[in-house]
């Protein structure tokens, strides 16, 4: 194998990881944007997606294409119930307040799914067969191309939303400003209700996309979130687009540091990477300096 | 005549209340009589929940299902066996606090467990103090190597199934490998072991990878031993990550041979990969292929035993995990059967217990061995559609 096909096939192997990064990346940004708090519980979303779907597929026996939607639909209701027992009580909640019961919520769905599922790992069938598609000596898994295309289809939903819709643009006040939000007629309640029902879609998408090449068990959200979190931190919270390209610039790295350096630095790697764009761009790749 | 009617009742009264007193009596002394032994108490320790708990619960499952069994058959000489079990999570702590509530509270007469190398080790300096027989079903070789005189394990060597592993190459001229690792305790050890023992068997080693329990994807570990003139990989992990190296490999389009470790003694393992899995090879304890192991094999009665049993009660597949469990607790019940509750007598019987046919293999012990198994006890393994079949 030659240099140039070992650097194309680190390139893809990066870019299939960065995609599930910025996949969960993306969620938590939604959050952020119409409440300002950080979702731990996203990667627990993202793990409910993947188990949900493969209980509809495995035990129900339903086909994959019907319990991709069943279970994306299960997981915003679980998103929605969540805010509404959990977060929508409060009168007047911290920001950190409102982070802590995000972590309560983790380690619940973590459990639930524990009970529910057993601690056993499972996994879904490819999409569209596993046979690999060769470029120039590299592989390329058929999984990758429909995340990142799915990937890419939610970017696009999520920045028409944002920047064109009512709904989107008052979700978006709400980060700016709660209250002036609420002075001019927005319902910042039913805002931060929708916000965690969208992030509890995204999630569960990025879960069931994943799972045919990652594998899904109770236990897999939290270094998801992790992985995510950073993402989402590198490309400057809130910015969807910066999400994605921060996941990839996470993946490319971790790979490459696996290829050329040693596989066992791969994480630190990457670690290392985060540690320094945010120590010269505080804000992140695309991220507004006002926002830190 | 009234006089006689109540004295009559009286009478009748009288003899009513002792009827009764007779009939209590009765029943105490003859609850007596019936009154079982004093319970034989075992403790176990496993972590049944918590990040091992792959190991634990079937442990668990089959401890007290030798529970079960060996009371409905009354006992060990008459006297009830009565198991203790308590939860490690894995954490030594937690460990260290349940071995100190079994040997202080509940006053055992052994402990079974821990699941786990590194809670074993924990507990060892306290059972060692107490003088209680541990017998553990934890792998790592640090657990009876110097020997403790009261500590014990069940399962079998790392370094045996690398040595099954490098014969079986020697034999197969197959002198450069690659190996990729995980990086949990599992996983490094075996690190460890394959790499000090190549020399001995003249391998080299063309490339050292490694990979983290939750990670997605390998192929850029792959891709560089790809590069490399390796004419095996040897794949040595315990978590199911390990089955997205099988399925990376064959993605690659590699075609050597791949070697798993004994850590992928898990059907489900194989499941993942899929059709990656077939044809590779790996050393395991016998309890996985039980069907295709020769009717004349001595372990072949227990293992079929213990299979049917434990999958008709818990509607699951055994583990090899589970299987040391049943290995220790036998081994105590038949050192309580032999000597009694005297916990040095049951340390002695253990240290000489000499051809005992468990799941893991055919155990002899002795004051210098407490591991009492040796490379024998694995069988080299592959996997055909889809199942666990005896390598030939």
């Amino acid at each position: 194998m030659s240099l140039g096909n070992q650097l194309l096939q680190y390139l893809f192997t990066g870019i299939t990881i960065g995609s599930i990064y910025g996949m969960v990346a993306l969620g938590f940004n939604i959050i952020y944007n119409s409440t300002g708090i950080i979702n731990l519980a996203q990667g627990e979303f993202v793990m409910l997606g993947g188990m949900i779907t493969i209980f509809l597929t495995t035990v129900v026996k339903l086909p994959l294409f019907l319990s991709f939607f069943l279970s994306v639909l299960l997981v915003t209701l679980i998103g929605a119930i969540f805010e509404r027992l959990a977060i929508h009580p409060l009168k007047s909640p911290s920001v950190i307040t409102l982070i802590i019961i995000t972590i309560a919520g983790s380690i619940l769905f973590k459990g639930g799914a524990m009970f529910l599922w057993g601690k056993e790992t499972f996994t879904l069938p490819s999409f569209s067969g596993e046979k690999p598609i060769f470029v120039l000596g590299a592989i390329i898994l058929p999984q990758t191309l429909w995340i990142l295309g799915i990937m890419g289809g939610v970017v696009l939903l999520l920045i028409f939303f944002f920047s064109f819709t009512r709904a989107g643009k008052a979700m978006k006040a709400c980060a700016v400003n709660r209250r002036a939000a609420n002075l001019v007629g927005i319902n910042v309640k039913l805002m931060v209700l929708f916000s965690f029902a969208l992030s509890a879609a995204i999630g569960a998408v990025a879960g069931i996309i994943i799972t045919p090449i990652a594998l899904m068990d109770y236990d897999r959200g939290t270094m998801l979130a992790i992985k995510g979190f950073c993402a989402a931190v590198l490309g400057g919270l809130g910015s969807n687009a910066g999400a994605v390209i921060a996941g990839f610039l996470i993946g490319i790295t971790e790979s490459l540091g696996a290829g050329f350096i040693s596989s066992g630095y791969k994480d630190a790697i990457a670690l290392v990477v985060l540690l320094a764009v945010l120590f010269f761009r505080p804000g992140g790749i695309l991220g507004n300096k006002e926002h830190t | 005549m009234r006089k006689k009617m109540r004295r009559g009742r009286i009478i009748l009264g009288i003899s009513f209340f002792l009827l009764i007193l007779a009939r209590v009596l009765a029943s105490q002394i003859l609850a007596g009589e019936d009154k079982p032994l004093k319970p034989y108490k075992v403790g176990a320790i496993f972590a049944i929940t918590g990040a091992a708990s792959w190991l634990g619960e079937p442990e668990r499952n089959t401890v007290k299902m030798i529970e079960e069994e060996i009371n409905a058959l009354g006992g060990i000489n008459g006297h009830p066996l009565k198991v203790i079990v308590e939860d490690t999570v894995g954490d030594e702590t937690k460990a260290v606090m349940a071995v100190k509530k079994l040997i202080e509270k509940d006053k055992v007469l052994a402990i079974v467990g821990p699941s786990r190398s590194g809670t074993t080790l924990a507990v060892i300096p306290i059972v060692e103090r107490a003088k209680i027989p541990l017998i553990s079903c934890a792998a790592a070789e640090a657990i009876v190597a110097p020997v403790k005189p009261w500590v014990f394990k069940t399962p079998q060597k790392d370094s045996d199934a690398v040595v099954k592993i490098y014969e079986y190459m020697n034999k197969h001229q197959i002198s450069k490998v690659a190996i990729i690792t995980g990086t949990t305790g599992f996983g490094s050890e075996g690190r460890k072991q394959l790499k000090k023992l190549a020399p001995e068997f003249g391998i080299t080693i063309v490339a050292d990878e490694t990979y983290g329990p939750k990670d997605t994807d390998m192929t850029a570990q792959l891709t560089r031993i790809k590069a490399t003139d390796a004419q095996a990989v040897i794949n040595w992990s315990i978590v199911p990550a390990q089955a997205i190296v099988v399925k990376n490999m064959r993605q690659l389009g590699m075609t050597i041979p791949l070697f798993q470790s004994h850590g992928f003694g898990n059907i489900k393992y194989a499941e993942m990969a899929g059709e990656a899995a077939e044809g590779l090879i790996f050393p395991a304890g016998r309890l996985l292929a039980v069907d295709t192991l020769p009717e004349t094999h001595p372990q072949k009665e227990v293992l079929t035993r213990y299979k049917e049993r434990y999958e008709s009660k818990y509607g699951e597949n055994v583990s090899t995990f589970g299987g040391h469990a049943w290995d220790a607790l036998q081994l105590v019940i038949l050192a309580l059967r032999a000597v009694g509750p005297d916990r040095e007598r049951i340390r002695v019987f253990i240290e000489n217990v000499k051809g005992f046919v468990g799941t893991g293999g055919i155990f002899y012990y002795s004051p210098e061995d407490h591991t009492g198994l040796n490379k024998e006890a694995f069988e080299m393994l592959t996997v055909k559609k889809g199942k666990f079949v005896v390598l030939k």
